[in-house]
């Protein structure tokens, strides 16, 4: 018996895909222009995957703001937050956070997903419910499965669901914790938060929205899809993260509850892990900066959602939920998914190979997200190639595949 | 068993035959993931199917302990008796 012997039947379905092109798992990007460029695999290529919403990884008041920090602050602070990583910048950051999100207070993560898991294993305990969206993200059940809490599923987007299992719950649990998202990371659908609070208020719960997705992109503000469908005030727990949006690394939580600051000393991924690079830290503070002063950058990505929607249905491609920056197309199947990923690679077009288990209902996806650093004609030039690659799997030899662009 | 275990033990059998390769004969010591075949998120989709079927809620908590069809009619039972 090998150690490895566990990870047979994924890595014999890894090989498969090799044996198709390129590996999804190991793109290469190099020498990247722009937001919005990159060489990949040694190929000039239009970036369409890389969750870059507001493009603001090339923005100048960032750039400078992280190099002035690594002048100021060296390239990593060599602590946790409970030791010597707590500086200025952390603080700075956290109050900004709060600030923007009119929250009482924020604590800020290396990573997303440490977010989450920092989160969800300090705010619930083993004598607690979490009741989680089906659809939702590993950080999320990992978190979850962290916090020893007794986890129930509902059906994705379905606050009838949930109502049913918290009627079923009322006598299990000391506190019910209700997690959700508020854009999709696969589909790019989004939470139906007005129904999802009145369950919560019926029911006594608390509700936490991981707006991953959504901050910067929706709400008046760009506070995220609880502002956009105005129901804020129920919302107990926000979760957001650097690696989007805010073109950085890193991730937060914020609330109003006046003992939220006590997870900095009882959330485990909180406190045993080194603190954010002082120059990640300051760029987000300049990206804040630049939401708050541009917020014609929301209007550019949704342009750019809403004119790449539109060309892909046009070219008949079946696209998975109405228009959002993350603009996911459906494949028939693994192998007709797998090729056309590999042809818009080599067309300069990269894009996200999504596959089960990673998606909802066992379906295979070509997942776009949008940028607002994407100029009308990297739309149009995407376009014409995912119809170039349509017309290739129509007449590829075995057929099945055409159905991948059946108009 | 009583009538009310096997009744179970058939509705059971009803779901997971739609999760079951075809060929796949079950028996109380099929592996659900050895023998079905099922992968984690697919079992979740199966599990979510039982407890709309019979109105529980199966933590996940228990669904990775669940090794053969006979724990899952186990679990089914623990959770309706406890309803």
């Amino acid at each position: 018996m090998d150690l490895f012997d566990k990870y047979a039947l994924v890595a014999g379905r890894h090989g498969k895909l090799l044996q198709a092109g390129a590996d999804p798992f190991a793109v290469r990007l190099d020498d990247l222009s722009s937001a919005t460029e990159a060489r990949v695999n040694g190929r000039e290529t239009i970036l369409l995957g890389t969750n870059n919403y507001l493009g603001l990884t090339f923005d100048p008041a960032c750039l400078a703001a992280a190099e002035a920090a690594i002048r100021d602050y060296g390239t990593g602070t060599t602590g946790s937050r409970i030791a010597n990583g707590t500086y200025g910048l952390h603080r700075e950051l956290e109050a900004e956070i709060a600030r923007f999100l009119g929250r009482r207070s924020a604590m800020i993560f290396p990573t997303g997903y440490q977010a989450n898991l920092g989160m969800l294993a300090g705010l619930a305990g083993p004598r607690d419910v979490i009741l989680l969206d089906a659809d939702s993200h590993s950080s999320i059940y990992d978190g979850c499965r962290l916090s020893g809490a007794t986890l129930i599923r509902f059906r994705h987007n379905d606050p009838e669901d949930l109502d049913r299992r918290l009627g079923r719950l009322q006598d299990q649990g000391e506190c019910k914790l209700i997690v959700v998202e508020g854009i999709y990371s696969m589909l790019g659908d989004r939470a139906p938060l007005v129904e999802f609070a009145e369950v919560k208020r019926r029911h006594g719960a608390y509700l936490l929205v991981d707006e991953a997705h959504s901050l910067g992109v929706l709400g008046a503000s760009g506070r995220g899809a609880a502002e956009e469908q105005g129901i804020e005030a129920d919302v107990d727990c926000v979760v957001g993260t650097f690696s989007k949006s805010l073109g950085a690394v890193g991730g937060f939580g914020a609330s109003d509850h006046p003992k939220f600051d006590t997870l900095r000393f009882c959330s485990r991924p909180y406190m045993f892990t080194a603190s954010s690079s002082p120059s990640s830290v300051a760029s987000v503070l300049a990206a804040f900066g630049q939401i708050r002063r541009r917020p014609e950058l929301r209007q550019r990505i949704w342009d750019n959602a809403q004119a790449l929607y539109d060309g892909l249905s046009a070219a008949g491609f079946e696209i998975c939920a109405k228009v959002s920056p993350i603009i996911a197309v459906r494949l028939p199947d693994e192998r007709s998914a797998v090729l056309a990923w590999n042809r818009l690679l080599a067309h300069g077009v990269y894009v996200n190979l999504a596959l089960p288990p990673g998606t909802p209902n066992g379906m295979c996806l070509l997942r776009c997200s949008v940028s607002a650093a994407h100029t009308p004609s990297q739309i149009e030039e995407v376009c014409r190639r995912f119809e170039m690659v349509a017309a290739e799997l129509a007449g590829a030899p075995t057929g099945a595949v055409s159905r991948a662009a059946r108009g | 068993m009583s009538d009310e275990a096997a009744a179970l033990y058939r509705d059971l059998c009803t779901i997971l035959e739609r999760y079951a390769p075809a060929g796949v004969e079950l028996t109380p010591t099929t592996e659900l993931s050895g023998d079905l075949n099922i992968d984690s998120v697919t079992a979740m989709d199966m599990i979510m199917e039982i407890e709309d079927k019979f109105g529980i809620d199966i933590p996940m908590n228990l669904v990775s302990d669940l090794r053969n069809l006979q724990d899952l009619v186990d679990v089914v039972k623990q959770q309706i008796e406890g309803r």
